[in-house]
């Protein structure tokens, strides 16, 4: 019952003043729990089989595909096997996928059939509580199954560097990224129509973002549109850590990133605004 | 109350109104809610149109054009020798998108006609009775899976990945084929369940993806090992692709016959068929 | 002698088990043409899963059901070619519109589509939904809704209308809307079969009455019939506090013809309720509160069961 309180009466005013007012009191902890209570009551096998998709594609692609296929160049120049080159890349799709899910679809579900919101907005939660709360229970489960899938890839000998650790962390600022513009977006959807095109976006970028061969195969301009989605610098971030490529370019995906998410969390803070408080 | 004269001739008449109001039903009903499901799948008709048509372009794009760039040595190989990796690929996509067609229209809309919005209680109401409304429902999805196929045919055909475009023009029925071997099942599933705590997740995690993958869809099902081959082996997948590549470019040396393939599609098609008008029957009258 | 129409709907010992749950227990009832038949009783007392056995959608574990005539185990097409059926819970198609609503299910039922549309328009004049025809069937009220899928019941013709539980979860206006439709009907020959646990539908819609419980049939007759049988004309309710209703009973029991003590309140059955109630004052009891009412359904289902119908 004391987390009734919380934050805001600890500092014996309104967390925040002026552009915040009313859509945060600190406490998007309780929006978390709440997704922890019910990941661990009914749906947990459901979470926990999230992991075995990038395995499997891993398996069937990386050793089956991989015989031939033999050896490919990263972008960094470094000569690796078919496994090891997808595998990064898959690491870097099931961020994406997870992430894009957990912050569309769920969010979809909560918003116009569970009518969660409604009931956690009626509290003292605000809306920009509700979505760092979505938000970080996307990037703990993005985490957990980016670790399991690491450990796999390390286990398969895919890992060439001590770098490879840091991949974890990307992987996680991956998904921020996903998750943050994913709310934004749903919060304009209204159909499961609508839902639907979220897919035929998804689906081009995990097909072309040099995913499964280098983007090299394409003409020029192709090779600078590919380069425009955000999927393609995860893939490079994550790939250059796994392969021991570390050079200055990584700099530029996490930019890349870091510009992502600060546009997706005050473009989806300020879609809440207008939905619930106006 | 005892002394009661009935009129028998009121009965008699009944009777025959009755069943002459029947008799349209009796003969069509199935086509009757195959009407109706085509009805409903235009809300999402313009999904259907643009899947039907990205997906084929976007995976012969990326899987075939792209990946076909980096494969050394010939993946596989017809009657007359080697085959370009497009034209080996393109029959699987083809029945695989098949096959998600099935995992679209065989889950939710079924739980969603018998739980959610309990469209099919309704039906049974009327004179259509419930293996009416199962072959219905099958006969509208396969009507979207010929969709699929057939702008999935024709792309492939721009793309040259077709090496009998002729012969080939039957390889939109061989994914129907390949949907329902592999949707029956999974609807007579449907049909029984009665909450969704997350078992459709667990089949597209764990058979439909790995049917994808480990089916000979991206290179021949013999290089996989032993242990993973048997997967092919049961999988509607493998079969309705190994059944397309026979029209498309003939069976190359050590391939089933094409007909093994078709007996096993319509082994597994009239099985899952039985099965989901057991579902239906038992949910719907009982 | 006079002459008996054949039953539309006849049940003999009709009996229906889900495992060791017997659902309904071996009952017998008719209905005449033209007659508006009620199953009156609390939820999970049968009622459902009987109207599920007439409408063929439910096979009996024994007993004896003729449907027009027919037999539901075998004719259960024709049998449903000539019912309609309002289920407890609306079923319709929410992604449709109420004219579409209407039209797909015509052709269910095999009716040329033309004719589908030229019924579809007269049922919406019927159900006064013609405004709404191209509005999208989510987007209707509850009390909408509910007369849509009677409308939708409607669209075969049928000889024998179902309705169960036709306007539970409704407001007081909705539900009037709706009797006075269902009375049109009635007026003009639809037989309608229907279940109700709420003792004033069944007093306004039903010509004759079943209360069920616990899968059988307690008592049968007419509204009016049954409250002469099992009630007297009048009934005096008591308040005397939750502590001293029990308590008064044994100086009550001599005023009254009957008495029945509920957690709430205390019931006295009589002929005069005023002069009841007078000699209740005499005998220097002061009740709460104090109403005389006339005898209704619900008295006669406590008479038969000891129990309120709605808990």
């Amino acid at each position: 019952m004391t987390t009734s309180t919380t934050a805001a009466a600890r500092r014996g005013r309104a967390p925040w003043s002026g552009q915040l007012a009313g859509l945060w009191s600190g406490n998007a902890g309780a929006v978390l729990g709440r997704n922890l209570r019910s990941a661990r009551s009914a749906t947990w096998l459901i979470v926990v089989t999230g992991f075995f998709e990038p395995v499997f594609y891993l398996l069937a692609m990386g050793i089956g595909l991989g015989r031939f296929i033999g050896d490919v160049q990263t972008s960094t120049g470094a000569t690796v096997s078919y496994a090891a080159f997808i595998a990064p890349a898959l690491l870097a799709v099931s961020a994406m996928n997870g992430a894009v899910y957990d912050s569309t679809w769920n969010v979809f579900f909560k918003m116009h059939f569970g009518k969660l919101y409604d009931a956690m907005l009626a509290t003292s939660l605000g809306p920009l509580d509700v979505a760092l709360g979505e938000i970080s229970y996307a990037l703990l489960r993005g985490a957990l199954y980016a670790g399991g899938f690491l450990t796999v890839m390390a286990a398969m000998g895919l890992t060439t560097s001590w770098a490879a650790l840091l991949a974890l962390p990307a992987a996680v600022l991956v998904a921020f990224g996903f998750a943050s513009l994913g709310m934004a977006i749903t919060s304009y959807m209204k159909t499961f129509q609508q839902m639907d095109w979220i897919n035929f976006v998804m689906l081009p970028m995990f097909l072309f973002s040099a995913t499964f061969y280098p983007v090299t195969v394409y003409p020029g301009p192709v090779q600078g549109l590919v380069k425009a989605l955000p999927l393609w610098h995860g893939v490079e971030l994550i790939r250059g850590l796994t392969t021991g490529g570390m050079t200055g370019a990584l700099w530029g995906h996490v930019a890349y990133y870091a510009v992502m998410i600060a546009l997706g969390v005050t473009f989806t803070t300020r879609r809440l605004r207008t939905m619930f408080l106006e | 109350m005892t002394a009661t004269t009935t009129t028998p001739d009121d009965v008699a008449a009944w009777r025959d109104e009755a069943r002459a109001a029947a008799a349209p039903t009796r003969r069509w009903g199935s086509f009757y809610v195959a009407e109706y499901r085509i009805r409903s799948m235009r809300a999402y008709g313009w999904t259907i149109v643009v899947g039907s048509v990205g997906q084929p372009l976007l995976y012969l794009l990326g899987l075939g054009v792209g990946l076909a760039a980096f494969i050394k040595a010939p993946i596989a190989a017809g009657p007359s020798g080697s085959v370009g990796y497009t034209q080996f690929v393109a029959p699987a996509l083809l029945a695989s998108a098949a096959v998600g067609v099935a995992m679209e229209e065989f889950t939710y809309v079924i739980m969603e006609g018998f739980r959610w919005r309990k469209t099919f209680w309704a039906i049974n109401a009327t004179s259509v009775t419930p293996r009416q409304t199962c072959n219905g429902i099958v006969l509208a999805v396969a009507a979207r899976m010929l969709v699929t196929g057939a702008a999935y045919y024709g792309i492939a055909v721009a793309f040259s990945a077709i090496g009998r475009p002729v012969a080939a023009l039957a390889m939109p029925l061989v994914g129907i084929l390949g949907g329902l071997a592999f949707g029956l099942p999974v609807m007579a599933f449907a049909a029984r369940m009665k909450d969704d705590r997350g078992q459709f997740s667990i089949i597209q995690r764990f058979v439909f993806t790995p049917l994808f993958l480990f089916s000979g869809t991206f290179y021949p099902l013999s290089s996989l090992p032993w242990g993973l081959q048997w997967i092919g082996w049961v999988s509607p997948v493998w079969h309705a692709s190994e059944l397309g590549r026979a029209l498309s470019f003939g069976t190359g040396a050590g391939g089933w016959p094409w007909w093994t393939h078709l007996l096993v599609l319509l082994a597994m098609i009239a099985g899952g068929g039985a099965l989901a008008w057991r579902s239906f029957v038992r949910r719907l009258a009982s | 002698m006079p002459v008996t129409p054949t039953p539309v709907i006849e049940a003999r010992a009709l009996t229906k088990r889900f495992g060791d749950l017997v659902a309904v227990d071996g009952i017998d009832f008719q209905v005449a043409p033209g007659e508006a038949f009620g199953l009156l009783g609390p939820n999970g007392a049968g009622k459902s899963t009987t109207m599920r056995m007439i409408g063929a959608v439910s096979q009996r574990t024994s007993g004896e059901l003729r449907v027009l005539g027919l037999n539901p185990d075998t004719e259960g097409p024709a049998i449903r070619a000539r019912l309609g059926v309002v289920p407890q819970e609306d079923n319709l198609d929410m992604e449709l519109s109420v004219h579409e609503n209407l039209v797909v299910y015509g052709r269910y039922f095999g009716i040329p589509r033309a004719e589908c549309h030229r019924r579809a328009d007269e049922l919406l004049a019927f159900a006064q939904l013609e405004e709404k025809a191209r509005t999208k069937t989510d987007d209707l009220s509850g009390g909408m809704k509910r007369r849509l899928t009677i409308a939708r019941a409607l669209v075969n013709e049928p000889r024998v209308l179902m309705l169960d539980e036709p306007t539970t979860g409704l407001d007081p206006q909705a539900r009037h809307v709706l009797w006075d439709r269902l009375f049109r009907l009635k007026e003009r020959g639809t037989t309608l079969v229907l279940t109700t646990h709420y003792m004033d539908e069944a007093e306004q819609l039903c010509d004759r009455l079943v209360v069920v419980d616990h899968g059988r049939i307690m008592a049968e007759g007419s509204p009016a019939e049954l409250i002469r049988q099992y009630s007297s004309r009048e009934v005096v309710e008591l308040r005397f506090g939750s502590g001293r209703n029990a308590e008064v009973e044994p100086v009550l029991d001599p005023v009254a013809d009957r008495i029945e003590v509920l957690p709430d309140r205390v019931l006295c059955y009589t002929d005069d309720g005023e002069m009841l109630l007078e000699r209740v004052v005499g005998l220097g009891l002061e009740p709460v509160t104090s109403l005389v009412r006339r005898s209704s359904l619900e008295d006669v289902f406590l008479r038969l069961t000891g129990r309120s119908l709605v808990e």
